[in-house]
């Protein structure tokens, strides 16, 4: 088993977090995993990604070509990625950032208005954790439980508070996404 | 029966290696002055001198205390190294005007602007001694050298630098201040200078630095005692003898 | 002790501190800045020196300094930090005083950029300082490597009195991975007869220098170092070997460009080529003569670095002609893909190869679509 995924946003958007906390959870499951970001000498703004890998043996290239997922949070990465992407793959798409449809009808697109849930749930910061918590209904090897403890466990002590808010918008990026993914297959 | 007297012996913190200057040349007495220093002090064995690049490269020959060799201009870095590392013993740099104010010119603002608790010994002799007398960073305006043989153009060749009045107004500096070894009595006010910075260093009261105006007599081209007169004629006047940092603290001291 | 996600500059960094690090002198330079600021916190909170210097030319020479007095040591820099710093590895190399340096390499030559590349093994492997020296090279691939080798590179350095040099890319250094840290070991001052630490009223005094003004004085010095190199190649190489059992071609690659390969080898064996794949560890001293008795029985070798061809002339070397040896690299701070070798490995199980023709001269003409 290995799985390549990238996510891609704006700088600010939690780009490198939402990898950091889905390999926090594959680490906590046994796996292997690599984060690497993508880095620039500007330290804010403009478009920021990082690549995860999870597997079962030890992992070779930490950057993928054609990655099989990815989380774009903006229009320029939705932009980039989807003429990558494997077939088959799945992408997450934040609608709230993007205003087309999909071009490729060989990947499952998902489309999630992740800034808008968040928003709901009361913090505009969580775009980022709806957006994994889609990413996870085409993950099954990371269930959302172990990302649930991964959160717990890595979260500075100072955000805990707002554990359960991440729970929610998890589930509810989770959820929507399934929805979706249900129609598709 | 005859009694022998002893009025002048090698101090201890010297080896028995005769030094390999040129006849004339004060860095022999720079030397002593810093081994009886260390003599008086009691700090010998507890000592680590760094020696740089120039005609005191040797210098780690003739003290008794370990000493290391750096590259040019980096004794302060290097000295930096030790006394971090072991912030107990008394660590000094020996450095010449090419090697402290030419090439070494960021080492040694920084180690002072740290306050670096480290002993600088600056011997200024307006030239690079040892490649054979070419132009240095502290060579007087209209002074010939074997790179400005017309005498320095401070048009085309710039400005002689003063170390001392610019690292006094550095605030890591305790202690800085320029002497002379143009004569016994200024020999003497040297040593006490000398004694005074590494008291400075003994009680962490931070960057030390005695700058002495030496002689150059071979690369000068004059005789010893010309080259005396030079540094009371021609070099004290550029660069005055004076205190140019004492801080309140070290003022305390009594020896 | 429990694997915890390490970003690889951070590891190394208290890697270093597990294993005794006394003293640290660096100067900020992308990408290898977050080692400094670890330390810049981790070292005053254990009571240990850590000093930003003015410029790595300070850095280094600070190392100098308190290597003479036999602590652990050791800087970090990038490509055209540890340029300047090669003014103090030779002097370090010339004294004869352990030290440890972090290159965590970047896209080059001149400011370049700050991508990740693998174009100072030339620096670090042949040279680099001035005079005849050798120093031990370590190239780390993962996360748990760079800390494994920080480790051994202190216990190498005060080994052989030498200069260890810990290579690895911006990835290494950028990238997060599950590690285990080493217990931490307590400071320890080794009661070494070399190190000028002040007499304290116990032995005679000590001066280290690099300086042997007596030509025939130098010459027993280099001979001195060279005499010990040989121990070191003798004792101190290590590589890793994926599938080299049945293989019929063989890849070297160091650090990243090693595991990107491996990669490509895995997808290479899954269509069934026989490929295997050999991962230097020590740059320096080489894994000469593994490649010698692989040179023995495979059909051919691919090299592939993040730089020109570097490594490969060291390849080369070793395998003396008897059977062809390709070249695939990629430089300026890009990355190979998987494909990119795989793509080669296909083109080399299917043509027939020339040993005629420089590798590099044959890969300049593949990459002339770039």
């Amino acid at each position: 088993m290995q799985k390549e995924i990238i996510i891609s946003g704006f700088g600010g958007q939690g780009v490198l977090f939402a990898g950091q906390v889905i390999a926090y959870a594959a680490m906590d499951s046994g796996k292997q995993v690599t984060w690497i970001p993508s880095y620039g000498p500007e330290m804010r703004g403009g478009t920021a990604n990082c690549t995860v890998v999870i597997a079962d043996q030890e992992i070779g290239s930490p950057l993928v070509k054609n990655p099989p997922l990815v989380i774009a949070l903006n229009l320029p990465s939705y932009d980039k990625y989807e003429p990558m992407m494997q077939v088959g793959g799945t992408l997450v798409v934040n609608q709230s950032m993007v205003d087309r449809g999909a071009k490729r009808a060989d990947i499952n697109t998902v489309f999630v208005s992740a800034n808008e849930i968040a928003e709901q749930i009361g913090d505009k910061k969580l775009t980022n954790m709806v957006a994994v918590g889609a990413l996870l209904a085409a993950l099954p090897e990371v269930t959302i439980e172990t990302l649930e403890e991964a959160l717990k466990a890595h979260l500075p002590a100072r955000h805990q508070h707002l554990l359960p808010k991440n729970y929610e918008a998890l589930r509810r990026g989770f959820e929507s996404a399934k929805e979706q993914l249900a129609v598709i297959v | 029966m005859l009694k022998e007297n002893l009025v002048y012996d090698r101090p201890e913190g010297f080896t028995d290696t005769p030094t390999h200057y040129c006849p004339g040349c004060t860095h022999g007495v720079a030397h002593r002055l810093v081994a009886e220093v260390l003599e008086e002090m009691g700090v010998i064995d507890k000592t680590i001198g760094v020696a740089p690049v120039g005609c005191s490269v040797f210098a780690y020959n003739y003290f008794d205390t370990d000493f290391v060799e750096a590259p040019h201009g980096r004794a302060p870095a290097m000295a930096t190294g030790i006394k971090r590392v072991m912030p107990d013993r008394i660590v000094f740099t020996y450095q010449g005007d090419g090697d402290l104010a030419s090439i070494g010119m960021g080492e040694i603002v920084h180690a002072a602007a740290r306050g670096e608790n480290i002993t600088v010994i600056f011997i200024n002799n307006a030239n690079f001694g040892m490649t054979g007398g070419q132009m240095a960073p502290t060579t007087l305006p209209g002074m010939k050298t074997s790179s400005s043989v017309n005498g320095r153009d401070v048009e085309i060749q710039g400005y002689p630098i003063k170390v001392s009045e610019m690292l006094s107004t550095l605030d890591g500096v305790g202690y800085c201040v320029r002497r002379s070894l143009h004569d016994p009595k200024n020999i003497r006010l040297a040593k006490k200078a000398i004694r005074m910075a590494f008291e400075t260093q003994a009680r962490g009261l931070g960057f030390s630095l005695v700058e002495l105006l030496s002689t150059c007599p071979t690369n000068w081209g004059m005789t010893p005692v010309n080259s005396l007169k030079f540094v009371e004629e021609h070099m004290m006047p550029f660069y005055p003898l004076g205190d140019y940092k004492i801080s309140d603290a070290i003022k305390q001291i009594k020896i | 002790m429990p694997k915890e996600l390490w970003k690889g500059n951070e590891a190394i960094a208290e890697a270093a501190v597990r294993a005794g690090l006394e003293a640290y002198f660096g100067y900020p330079i992308t990408p290898q800045t977050e080692v400094l600021e670890y330390l810049s916190r981790r070292m005053p909170e254990l009571g240990r020196a850590f000093v930003q210097a003015e410029s790595e030319l300070g850095a280094i020479n600070m190392v100098y300094g308190a290597a003479c007095t036999g602590v652990r040591v050791m800087s970090s820099s990038s490509s055209p930090g540890v340029s300047l710093m090669m003014e103090g590895i030779s002097y370090i190399a010339g004294t004869e005083v352990p030290a440890v340096l972090v290159n965590v390499m970047r896209g080059g030559p001149g400011l370049g950029n700050i991508a990740p590349a693998q174009a100072d093994y030339n620096q670090a492997v042949h040279g680099g300082g001035h005079g005849d020296y050798q120093a031990i090279v370590l190239a780390p691939a993962s996360v748990q490597e760079a800390i494994d080798l920080t480790v051994l590179s202190f216990d190498l350095a005060e080994k052989y009195r030498s200069i260890c040099m810990v290579i690895l890319d911006g990835c290494v250094g950028q990238m997060m991975e599950p590690a285990e840290m080493p217990e931490m070991k307590p400071v320890h001052r080794e009661n070494w007869d070399w190190n000028t630490d002040a007499k304290m009223g116990k032995r005679e005094r000590r001066i280290l220098s690099s300086i042997y003004l007596d030509p025939v004085e130098e010459e027993k010095m280099n001979l001195r170092l060279l005499n010990r190199w040989r121990t070191i190649e003798a004792n101190e190489v290590r590589y890793k070997e994926y599938f080299l059992d049945d293989a019929e071609i063989v890849i070297i690659g160091f650090g990243t460009a090693g595991r990107v390969a491996l990669s490509a080898v895995r997808e290479a064996r899954a269509q069934g080529i026989k490929v295997g794949l050999l991962r230097p560890i020590t740059v320096s001293p080489f894994p000469h003569k593994v490649i010698d008795q692989l040179a023995g029985r495979v059909d051919a070798f691919l090299v592939t670095e993040m730089n020109s061809g570097q490594m490969l002339e060291d390849v080369r070397l070793a395998v003396k002609g008897r059977v062809p040896v390709e070249f695939y690299g990629r430089m300026g701070g890009v990355v190979p893909f998987p494909d990119e070798i795989l793509n080669e490995i296909h083109r080399m199980a299917k043509v027939k190869l020339s040993a005629d023709v420089h590798p590099r001269d044959a890969w300049l003409e593949r990459m002339a679509h770039v």
